[in-house]
């Protein structure tokens, strides 16, 4: 469905993406992960045109998004939301998801129709007349969801919708995202919640310093020894090791 | 929601119905001239609040659409023989092909807030400047538009006539304002003026939006142009294209209230009801009223950033609470 191939991106003398490729299955969970700095959202903003690519290509349904302006690429069916949520701070919670929603509806009953029930989907209904800016943090992410939702993108790229939620609100939001997906839309989520990549996704990639170093379902990953490396420092994988054989004698 | 969208119809309604007799009611010219100014002044606010209010564009030169609209009508007359009606409807087209230009220009790399503001400002002084050269813009003279009483030139015999156009116009910008707030290309609008990444997240152009937000807020202004022209017979460089007229045009709905129907009629009213105490006061010292208006926008901006209707909807606020305290109470 997305084939992201050779996907290189330079600002000044740092390289935020290096050579990377992988292809998104339709109707998958995936999540991309790594640490901090790894070029995870820089992959987002180029597949979804706010930062064009210098180098490799990024095919959807096998047309180029290299060039495309954001908005052409929403319309194609890419939705993103956005790990710095962007809420239309002076719009109820309604005009907000509706201005996604008239994407593919030029009525405006049908628009405020259709985010009401996205609304009802992500748990935003009691506050959908609320101002935007009176969401509190769990409300805000979910808002970026129900915005993204509405304009029914066949792929949505969840940038770290649960950072920043406590363990119940991230208990709430996995069912959603999974009933999303059993909705008939793909997901690549970038997310640092180990919990939630886990649970809710089928193949994992993880980047590190702008590159790909692994691949594959969640449990492979979380063995593999150079991920364990990128988040825990040179040498953390033979340490583990060596103290759990240590721990194993005693 | 439903219910607050048939309210404005209501309030639009009511607002027509009331100020429909006036002219039969105030016999005194003063007063009468007072009103039709203030409603000039409502239409040229509204103008500036569908781009500023709406599409959170702050144009500091929207002189340039009405000016160019003034002298789009003035020269047609006097050069062409042109019907002012006719004047009227060439006058919006032609400084809708201005706001176009000056847009695409402008949007197209991404000039916003106070750049937005700096270049439509520079844009209606390099036309204040070009109508000073030209014969045919009567240079630094001005143009005089030729006597020719009469509704079928736009002249009428008495103010009256001029007041109910202008009420006309209003209510016809009332009405369209609420069209927009009920409509996709509003809340697009909308959008763009709240975060313009996010809206092009959501598959909104913001170029093409703020595009058609300057051409009809253009061609408004320039229409009103028209009307200036046939109201006093005269236009020069200064009155087109200096800073008073951009002031008045966006000082209206920042007063009134930014980015709703009824801001700029209550703006243009309040605003002309100071601006004539200033003048009972302090006398007709030159300047004076541009010191006002400053003060006046430095205590809006503080206490009141959402205009006079902001008041009304804080006392609303304010009122519920107090029921609420009270229900408690009892």
């Amino acid at each position: 469905m997305l084939e992201v191939a050779k996907l290189s991106k330079r600002f000044g003398g740092l390289v935020a993406t290096n050579n990377v490729s992988f292809t998104v299955q339709p109707g998958s969970i995936s999540a991309l992960i790594g640490p901090n700095g790894a070029g995870k959202t820089t992959i987002f903003a180029q597949i979804s045109g706010f930062h064009r690519p210098d180098e490799g290509d990024i095919r959807f349904e096998g047309i180029s998004l290299v060039g495309l302006t954001p908005e052409r690429i929403c319309v194609l069916g890419i939705a993103r939301t956005f790990q710095i949520v962007q809420p239309f701070a002076g719009l109820t919670v309604r005009e907000n998801i509706a201005v996604g929603a008239h994407l593919h509806r030029a009525g405006r009953k049908a628009a405020l129709d259709h985010a009401e029930a996205v609304a009802q989907r992500v748990g935003l209904g009691p506050q959908l007349d609320k101002p935007a800016a009176a969401l509190t943090v769990a409300g805000r992410k979910r808002l970026e969801l129900a915005k993204a939702l509405a304009t029914d993108p066949k792929l949505l790229l969840l940038d770290e919708v649960m950072a920043g939620l406590n363990p119940a609100e991230i208990d709430e939001i996995i069912p959603i995202i999974r009933g999303i997906r059993q909705s008939g839309v793909t997901i690549l989520l970038i997310e640092h919640v180990m919990r939630a990549v886990m649970n809710l996704s089928e193949h994992a990639w993880v980047l590190n310093n702008g590159g790909l170093i692994a691949s594959g379902t969640p449990s492979q990953i979380a063995a593999d020894p150079q991920v364990i490396e990128a988040y825990l420092g040179h040498g953390a994988a033979e340490r583990m090791k060596a103290a759990k054989t240590e721990a194993q004698h005693a | 929601m439903r219910t607050p969208t048939l309210r404005t119809g209501w309030a639009i309604l009511v607002f027509a119905l009331v100020l429909l007799p006036l002219p039969l009611l105030i016999k005194s010219e003063f007063w009468l001239t007072w009103v039709t100014l203030a409603l000039f002044y409502a239409y040229l606010g509204q103008a500036w609040n569908l781009l500023g209010g709406y599409g959170g564009q702050f144009s500091f030169g929207h002189a340039l659409f009405f000016g160019t609209g003034a002298y789009c009508t003035a020269v047609l007359q006097i050069h062409f023989g042109i019907n002012a009606w006719a004047g009227f409807v060439l006058a919006a087209v032609a400084a809708g092909i201005v706001g176009a230009a000056t847009g695409w220009l402008v949007f197209r790399y991404g000039l916003r807030g106070s750049y937005f503001a700096l270049v439509t400002l520079a844009f209606a002084e390099v036309f204040r400047i070009l109508a000073n050269t030209f014969a045919f813009t009567g240079a630094g003279v001005g143009l005089l538009v030729p006597l020719q009483p009469g509704a079928w030139q736009m002249q009428f015999e008495s103010k009256a006539g001029f007041f109910w156009l202008l009420l006309i116009l209003v209510v016809a910008c009332l009405l369209f304002t609420w069209w927009l707030q009920n409509a996709r290309f509003g809340a697009r609008l909308m959008a763009v003026r709240e975060n313009e990444d996010a809206a092009r997240a959501l598959g909104v152009d913001p170029f093409n939006t703020k595009l058609l937000a300057i051409i009809a807020s253009g061609a408004i202004a320039g229409s009103a142009g028209a009307v200036y022209v046939q109201l006093f017979l005269y236009i020069d460089p200064g009155i087109a294209y200096g800073p008073s007229m951009s002031v008045e045009a966006l000082l209206v709905p920042i007063i009134g209230g930014l980015g709703t129907v009824f801001g700029p009629v209550l703006g243009a009213f309040a605003l002309h009801t100071i601006a004539e105490i200033g003048r009972l006061v302090f006398g007709e010292a030159p300047g004076l009223n541009l010191v006002l208006y400053g003060v006046l926008l430095v205590l809006m901006v503080l206490f009141l950033p959402n205009g006079l209707f902001g008041l009304g909807r804080f006392g609303f606020g304010l009122r519920r609470r107090l029921q609420r305290k009270g229900g408690a109470n009892a």
